[in-house]
């Protein structure tokens, strides 16, 4: 091969790596940085403070915001847990039930919430929810976040459930292990790091939502998105960054957890 | 090849039907009802009255004035809107391939430990809340903004200019939102690629840019498609993007859905149909690029 010649090579596609990353960090890493400016003003930059994340706790709006993040974490968190049994169940199904007929529908079924635009999906909700004389609020939010929270704890489970080979159940049935005790003893220990990212990604798509909830919160319920919306529609203040700051590092936080439990769990499954 | 197994074939349903029952309850039906909406009525203080009607689809063509009694004049304001939506989505398209294009290329063509990085680097601002960075989007480009501001200190321009609320604004935003959509399918096609034919290429004295462009580019290009199709189609009903980083010019199909829904002045069957051109839109989207993965498989 020629000195300095590589055929992987192309000039400037790494200037334009750089210039992708830049982009997709600069203006999160401008907010981080103005979320510890001590000024009430967004645009002068006074001193460094921890001003307004105590704000966050303490300030005026401290309660609305608690109440908002309450919300957001137990419907997160329900959303996710009933999304991740639901999607195991369909995962173990698909993958683990043979061929059967209707398992393109199926499959697209599962991943229609992805599909479907969001504010189609939003507006669907609304309409259904109102003919229905559901009333909006924590559950019809609950309700709408399970739906598109499938899909996402889907593909990590599934994903994960296609790499082990099938030996290990076959070998468990041949012993007269029952379908449970296969599924909790044998399947469950090596699918668990699946269900556990699939379970965390189910998280952060629950507590990123805003349109669908905005929909179908009702008058009154607010999540973390829609309080932050809300504000925002007035001007951008300082308290508001602070907020953000954490929820981002929040988000941040546990995608790298998921990242390195689906890993790990991958380490410890290829060793024979 | 993975073997096909059975062992939980007998428990199918019963594992199945959760998903079917939930996604066919209050995503399927729900969307067949918001079609009979779309023909019902509207009711003044939100909600409908069932009687059918298509004034809801010709209120998009049609003028009739403020008491529907006017001879129909043909409106151009709605089809604006969606043109602008469909361009505009183009647009953030096109520039999230150019920059996603190379990107992808480059992380997978990195050493296997570098490449974890890379990805993960790539992937992080996708979970990222994006609301969060739609607003950190509008803080950069405000008028005086710290962009305006270092491109004053630089001395490149003179006054700020006005970003927000113009139709670049929120092409920035929509590029912004979903360029990682666009990195992940192309990484994963040219991860795939067998490098052995760029080297043949390159044995028989075909140029670099010719290699890429006549030999790469065509290997890889379902996942091109791919990630054209995930930044399209939700810059399509985007509604954050247009709403926070524009103004009344650059209305888009997300917004005019979701005016018809909030308050008191909407219009429940108009918003309905807004919301079922759109899903047809995006219906006949998804349908040729199917038919375009199957035709290649062949």
């Amino acid at each position: 091969m020629r000195r300095g010649f590589d055929i992987k090579h192309y000039g400037g596609f790494f200037a334009l790596t750089c210039l992708c990353l830049f982009i997709l960090y600069a203006p999160l890493i401008i907010v981080m940085i103005y979320s510890f400016n001590d000024s009430p003003s967004i645009t002068r930059w006074e001193s460094m403070s921890l001003r307004w994340y105590r704000d966050i706790f303490t300030g005026v709006e401290s309660e609305k915001f608690k109440v908002a993040a309450w919300n957001s974490l137990t419907i997160a968190i329900s959303a996710a847990t009933v999304a991740t049994m639901v999607a195991t169940a369909a995962a173990v199904g698909m993958i683990r039930g043979g061929n059967f007929r209707g398992k393109s529908v199926s499959f697209a079924l599962i991943s229609l919430p992805v599909m479907v635009p969001e504010i189609v999906t939003a507006v669907a909700t609304l309409i259904f929810f109102s003919a229905i004389g559901f009333t909006l609020g924590t559950l019809s939010i609950l309700v709408a976040h399970i739906v598109f929270c499938i899909p996402f704890a889907y593909l990590p489970i599934s994903a994960r459930l296609q790499g082990i080979e099938a030996c290990y159940e076959e070998a468990a049935q041949d012993l007269y292990a029952t379908r449970w005790q296969t599924f909790r003893y044998v399947l469950m220990p090596v699918l668990g790091p699946g269900i556990v990212s699939g379970f965390l990604l189910a998280f952060i798509i629950s507590l990123d939502d805003f349109i669908i909830t905005s929909f179908v919160k009702g008058s009154g319920v607010e999540t973390l998105p829609t309080a932050i919306f809300g504000a925002v529609k007035q001007g951008i203040k300082p308290n508001i960054m602070a907020l953000s700051t954490l929820l981002l590092l929040f988000s941040i936080l546990l995608v790298t957890c998921s990242y390195f439990i689906g890993k790990r769990g991958e380490v410890t499954h290829s060793e024979p | 090849m993975p073997t096909v197994s059975a062992a939980f074939a007998p428990l199918r349903n019963w594992l199945m039907a959760p998903s079917w029952l939930i996604v066919g309850f209050f995503l399927v039906l729900p969307v067949l009802l918001m079609l009979v909406y779309s023909f019902l009525t509207k009711e003044f203080r939100g909600g409908v009255i069932w009687e059918p009607t298509l004034a809801a689809y010709d209120q998009f063509l049609f003028d009739r004035g403020l008491f529907g009694d006017a001879p129909p004049r043909l409106q151009w304001a709605y089809i604006q809107i969606f043109f602008r939506s469909i361009t505009q989505a183009a647009g953030a398209t096109f520039f999230c391939l150019i920059i996603g294009f190379p990107t992808a290329y480059f992380i997978a063509t990195r050493a296997d430990n570098a490449k974890v990085v890379w990805l993960f680097l790539v992937t992080v601002p996708y979970w990222v809340n994006l609301l969060i960075r739609t607003v950190s989007m509008k803080f950069l480009i405000r008028d005086n903004g710290p962009l305006n501001e270092g491109l004053t200190a630089l001395g490149l321009i003179d006054a700020p200019v006005q970003l927000i609320n113009t139709n670049v604004a929120v092409q920035l935003g929509l590029f912004y939102s979903y360029l990682p959509f666009m990195v992940l399918p192309i990484y994963a096609a040219v991860e795939r690629y067998n490098f052995a034919l760029s080297e043949a290429a390159s044995d028989l004295y075909a140029p670099k840019w010719i290699i890429l462009r006549r030999i790469l580019i065509p290997v890889v290009m379902p996942g091109i498609v791919a990630g054209c199709i995930l930044v399209f189609v939700p810059s399509l009903g985007a509604f954050l993007a247009p709403d926070l980083l524009g103004g009344a010019k650059t209305f888009m199909i997300g917004s005019l859905i979701d005016e018809q829904f909030k308050g008191n002045a909407g219009n429940w069957p108009f918003g309905a149909a807004a919301a079922m051109i759109l899903l047809l839109l995006v219906l006949i989207v998804l349908t040729l690029y199917a038919r375009s993965q199957s035709r290649s498989k062949v």
